[in-house]
C-alpha cells in the first residue's frame, strides 16, 4: 500500500493540458495536408504513389482521379489541369505524396485538427498555376517564403494551418449532449489501431471522463456510436442492430480512413466500404488511424466545446 | 521433406511431391520430433495441391512438403491436433475436405450454425458478442457453464474479415505494404517485417545492417508498447488500479517513440521492402534512449507493484491454467506458448535480421496460468527495453544505408520500385511478433507474379488455447483470460 503510494507521487500527474494548450506532438507525425497549388507542375507523381487515390490531378478532360504519367505529355499536363486536390476520408497519411512531389507542393502540417460533418469538408482542394510562366513566377515567390523560414516544416506561415473548422451540434442537440455524453464503440473490420488510439482516450493521458465523455457498455446507454474499420460485411448486420438499439436522439462518429471510405480495404467484396454505407454519419475523423488528438479535438468540437482556431483552411 | 533456412528462396520443384500417405507419415515424424506447424495450405490449379511449412526450432530450419489431392484427403487432425484449423480453413477456402476431421465447422464464414452444447437440467448457455462491451474488435464467445463454471467454451470469428490475402495478389503492388501493416494493426511492424522479408527473399535483396536494426527497434517498441499495455489492462481486469492507470499512459509513451521515428504511434511506414522508409540521426536516436529510459524506470516502478500485492497475484495465480502439453499439442506460439514452460521464440531459433547481431534471452515461465502469461511479458518488455538501448547506442554507420537508396538527409525515404521475384518459387518468412509467431508464405508464378500468400498470425495458433484454457474456470474469470493471451480478431479473420 505505501508503496503504490510512493509510486503514485512518482509517476506524477499525466493529464495534458488540452483544451488550453496543444500536447507537443512528435517532429515527425503528419498531421493536416496542406496544398500548394503555386508549386504542382501536374506532373502526377503524387498519384502514381498514393495507394488509395487519395490524391488527384484534376482538369477539364481528365479522367477523375485516374491521371497516370502517360495519360499527356508534361506540357500538356501542365496546360489542361487545373486543380490538385486530397480526399482526407481516403488519405492514409503515409506521406509518399509528400515524398514523390519533385516540386513541394504536398506538404504534411503538425495540425491534428481535422474532420467534418459532410464527406465534401474532406475534400482539400487547390488551383493549379496554369501558364509554364506563372508557374515559374510562383515557384520563385514561394520559395521566398520557403527560405525566410527556413527550417520550418512548411512553405506556407503556420497561421494557415491552425486546422479545420468542425461545425457544432445545433442548439438542441448540443443541450443533450453538451456537458454528457456516453459513447459506443463498433470496430467493424477495423485493425485495432483505431480502436487502440480511442482507449487510450480513457487512459489519464487524455482522460476522457474530465469533459463528461464516457464510454458504456450497453447501445441502450449511448448518445453517440464510434464506428471504426471500413464495415466487414460480416459486420454489418452487428452495427446496424447496434445502431437501432439505440434511443434517440443519437449521433454516429467514423473514426479513421476505413470507416469513412474503406480505406485501404476500399473495393474489396468483403467490406462495405465505410460506416455511412450503412447508417448515417454525423462526423467524419480522417487518419490511419487518427491521432488520439484528432479523436478527442474532433468530440469536443461537434459539442461546442473548442474553439479558438481563427481560420479554415482552404 | 526440403529443408531450408528463413531468408532463402525455394523452387517450387524442389519442394518433393509426395502421395499423400508419405505426406501425412513425414508430417507426423517431424512433429513427433518437436516441429510445429508454421503454414498449411492449398493451392487449386487444374489440380490442387497441399502446401505443409514445418519448423523445426532447435535446428532453426523450416521443412516443406507437398501431396497432390483430389477433392479430399485423409484428415490429419486426428492425430495433429495442431491441423485442425489450418484443415477447416482450406476447407472453407477451397472445399477441399480432411475427410475424418473432428469437427469441420466455419472458420470466418458467418452463418446458421449449431454451436456444440451442453443437456442437462443445471446447465445454460451465455453467447457473447460479436459486439463487446469495451472498445474491442468483434468476435462471438458461447459459453456452456454448469452453474458458474465453464465447462466449454466455442469462440466463432470471421467478423473481422476484409479479404487481406485475396487484396494483396489482386490489388496494385503500391497497396501491398499498407495492407500488411494493417492485417492486425497492433502488430504493424511485425506483419510489414515479415512481408518484406518474404520479398526480400525472392528478389534476393539484403536490406543492410542498419536498416534491419532499425527494424529490430520499431519491433521490439511495438512488444514493449504491447506488453506493458497488457499488463496494465491485466491489473484493471482485478481491480488494481494503481498499475492500471501508470502503464495506460506508459503504453502510450511507447507509442509517441515509435511516432517519433516514423511521425505514426503504430510504426506504420518504417518497413519497406528492401530497407526501412525513414532514418535516425544521433540526436534523434539519443532522444529516444533518453526517454526509453525512463519510460522503463516507471514501469518497472508500475509493475513491481503488481507483485507486491497478495491480492493480485491470488488472482493471477492458477487461474486459466494450461499444461505445456496441451499447449504443445495446439501449437501455441509467443509468450503464451513461453508460459507453459515451452522454450520457442522466433528471434532465437531462426535468428535473422538484427537478431543475428544481438541475442535476446527466451522468456519463460512454467505454470501456464495468467500469472506465467504476465511473468513472460514482464520479462520481455524488460529485454526488450535493454537491447533497444543497446541498439540506439550502437547503430551501424549512417554510410551504410546509401545502398538501400535512403539519402542521409533525416526523415528521407528509400525509392521502393517494384522488386523482381524470382519465378516459381516460395519464401516463408518468420517473425516473432508480439504476440508470437508470424508467418508469411509468398508463392511466385512462372513470371515472377505473386500466385500465393498465406499469412498466419500468431493469434491463429492460439485462440484454441483460449478455449482450452478457460474449461473448468469461472465465467466471471473469462475476461482476465481473455486479456492474458489478448488475441488479435483482424489478425484472425485477415
Ligand atoms: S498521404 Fe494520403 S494522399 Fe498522400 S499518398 Fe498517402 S494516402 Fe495518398
Ligand atoms: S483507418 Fe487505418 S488504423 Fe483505422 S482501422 Fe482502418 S486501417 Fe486501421
Amino acid at each position: 500500500m505505501l508503496k503504490a503510494i510512493q509510486s503514485r507521487l512518482h509517476q506524477g500527474y499525466r493529464t495534458n493540458a488540452f483544451p488550453e494548450r496543444d500536447p507537443a506532438l512528435p517532429a515527425r507525425y503528419r498531421g493536416l495536408p496542406v496544398l500548394d497549388g503555386a508549386r504542382c507542375d501536374a506532373c502526377g507523381d503524387c498519384v502514381e504513389r498514393c495507394p488509395t487515390d487519395a490524391i488527384a490531378v484534376r482538369g477539364p478532360g481528365m479522367l477523375d482521379g485516374a491521371f497516370t504519367q502517360n495519360a499527356a505529355s508534361s506540357e500538356v499536363r501542365a496546360h489542361i489541369a487545373t486543380e490538385l486536390s486530397l480526399d482526407l476520408g481516403r488519405c492514409l497519411f503515409c506521406g509518399e505524396c509528400e515524398t514523390a512531389c519533385p516540386s513541394g507542393a504536398i506538404h504534411f502540417s503538425g495540425s491534428f485538427r481535422m474532420g467534418a460533418r459532410a464527406k465534401e469538408g474532406l475534400r482539400l482542394r487547390t488551383e493549379l498555376a496554369q501558364t509554364t510562366s506563372a508557374l515559374s513566377n510562383a515557384r520563385t515567390a514561394a520559395d521566398s517564403v520557403r527560405d525566410e523560414t527556413a527550417g520550418a516544416r512548411a512553405a506556407l506561415p503556420e497561421s494557415r494551418v491552425e486546422g479545420q473548422l468542425i461545425e457544432a451540434l445545433d442548439a438542441r442537440m448540443r443541450a443533450v449532449f453538451g456537458r454528457a455524453m456516453k459513447i459506443r464503440q463498433v470496430s467493424a473490420g477495423g485493425c485495432n489501431a483505431c480502436e487502440a488510439d480511442i482507449n487510450v482516450l480513457e487512459t489519464i493521458g487524455f482522460d476522457l471522463s474530465r469533459f463528461g465523455i464516457a464510454i458504456t457498455a450497453s447501445p441502450r446507454h449511448a448518445d453517440a456510436l464510434l464506428v471504426t474499420g471500413p464495415v466487414s460485411k460480416n459486420m454489418e448486420l452487428a452495427l446496424k442492430k447496434t445502431y437501432d438499439a439505440m434511443p434517440e436522439p443519437k449521433i454516429v462518429i467514423a473514426v479513421g480512413a476505413c470507416a469513412i471510405s474503406g480505406g485501404i480495404f476500399a473495393g474489396s467484396p468483403d467490406v462495405c466500404g465505410g460506416a455511412d454505407t450503412v447508417i448515417p454519419v454525423d462526423l467524419y475523423l480522417p487518419g490511419c488511424p487518427p491521432h488520439p488528438m484528432t479523436i478527442l479535438n474532433g468530440m469536443l468540437a461537434l459539442l461546442g466545446r473548442v474553439s479558438g482556431y481563427k481560420k479554415n483552411l482552404t | 521433406m526440403k529443408l531450408f533456412t528463413h531468408g532463402t528462396s525455394v523452387l517450387l520443384d524442389d519442394i518433393p511431391l509426395l502421395a499423400f500417405e508419405r505426406f501425412a507419415e513425414e508430417a507426423r515424424g517431424a512433429i513427433a520430433e518437436g516441429a510445429s506447424v508454421l503454414s498449411f495450405f492449398a493451392l487449386q490449379d487444374d489440380i490442387a495441391q497441399l502446401y505443409l511449412f514445418l519448423g523445426f526450432p532447435e535446428r532453426g530450419t523450416i521443412g516443406g512438403l507437398r501431396a497432390q489431392v483430389d477433392r479430399s484427403y485423409p484428415s490429419l487432425t486426428p492425430a495433429l491436433p495442431q491441423a485442425q484449423l489450418f484443415e477447416r480453413e482450406i476447407f472453407e477456402n477451397t472445399g477441399i475436405v480432411p475427410e475424418g476431421h473432428p469437427w469441420l465447422k466455419p472458420v470466418r464464414a458467418i452463418m446458421d450454425y449449431d454451436f456444440y452444447a451442453l443437456d442437462g437440467g443445471q446447465t445454460h448457455e451465455v453467447a457473447v458478442g460479436p459486439v463487446h462491451a469495451g472498445v474491442i474488435e468483434p468476435g462471438h464467445f458461447r459459453f456452456q457453464c454448469y452453474g458458474e463454471d465453464v465447462e466449454h467454451l466455442e469462440i466463432a470469428l470471421g467478423y473481422q474479415h476484409r479479404g487481406v490475402e485475396r487484396a494483396i495478389l489482386a490489388w496494385p503492388e503500391k497497396k501491398r505494404i499498407h495492407l500488411v501493416e494493417t492485417a492486425a494493426g497492433d502488430t504493424t511492424v511485425g506483419h510489414a517485417i515479415a512481408y518484406s522479408s518474404a520479398l526480400e527473399t525472392l528478389s534476393e535483396i539484403a536490406p543492410d545492417a542498419r536498416a534491419e536494426i532499425i527494424r529490430g527497434i520499431a519491433l521490439e517498441l511495438e512488444r514493449m508498447a504491447n506488453h506493458i499495455g497488457d499488463l496494465g489492462a491485466l491489473a484493471g481486469d482485478v481491480g488494481y488500479l494503481p498499475t492500471k492507470s501508470f502503464c495506460g499512459r506508459l503504453r502510450g509513451d511507447v507509442l509517441n517513440l515509435s511516432a517519433e521515428l516514423c511521425g505514426n504511434r503504430f510504426g506504420r511506414g518504417i518497413v519497406r521492402v528492401g530497407g526501412v522508409g525513414i532514418d535516425l540521426d544521433a540526436k534523434l536516436a539519443a532522444m529516444l534512449a533518453e526517454r526509453l529510459t525512463s519510460v522503463l524506470r516507471d514501469t518497472d516502478e508500475a509493475v513491481a507493484l503488481l507483485w507486491d500485492s497478495p491480492s493480485v497475484l491470488a488472482r493471477f495465480e492458477r487461474t486459466g491454467a494450461l499444461t505445456r502439453e496441451t499447449a504443445l499439442e495446439l501449437g501455441l506460439v509467443g509468450p503464451s506458448a513461453r508460459a507453459c514452460g515451452i522454450e520457442r521464440d522466433v528471434r532465437a531459433d531462426y535468428p535473422s535480421g538484427a537478431y543475428r547481431f544481438s541475442t535476446i534471452p527466451v522468456s519463460v515461465s512454467n505454470e501456464g496460468d495468467v500469472y506465467a502469461r504476465a511473468l513472460v511479458r514482464m520479462l520481455e518488455y524488460r529485454r526488450s527495453g535493454e537491447t533497444v538501448l543497446e541498439w540506439l547506442h550502437n547503430l551501424p554507420t549512417a554510410g551504410a544505408v546509401h545502398s538501400l537508396g535512403v539519402t542521409e538527409e533525416n526523415g528521407a525515404r528509400m525509392e521502393t520500385g517494384v522488386p523482381r521475384l524470382q519465378p516459381n518459387s516460395v519464401a516463408v518468412s518468420l517473425v516473432e511478433g508480439w504476440r508470437g509467431q508470424v508467418c508469411h508464405c509468398a508463392i511466385t508464378d512462372a513470371r515472377g507474379g505473386l500466385r500465393h500468400y498465406k499469412i498466419v498470425d500468431p493469434s491463429f495458433h492460439n485462440w484454441p488455447g483460449l478455449a482450452y484454457a478457460l474449461r473448468g474456470q469461472q465465467i466471471s474469470d473469462f475476461p482476465l483470460c481473455n486479456k492474458s493471451f489478448n488475441l488479435s480478431y483482424c489478425g484472425f479473420d485477415l
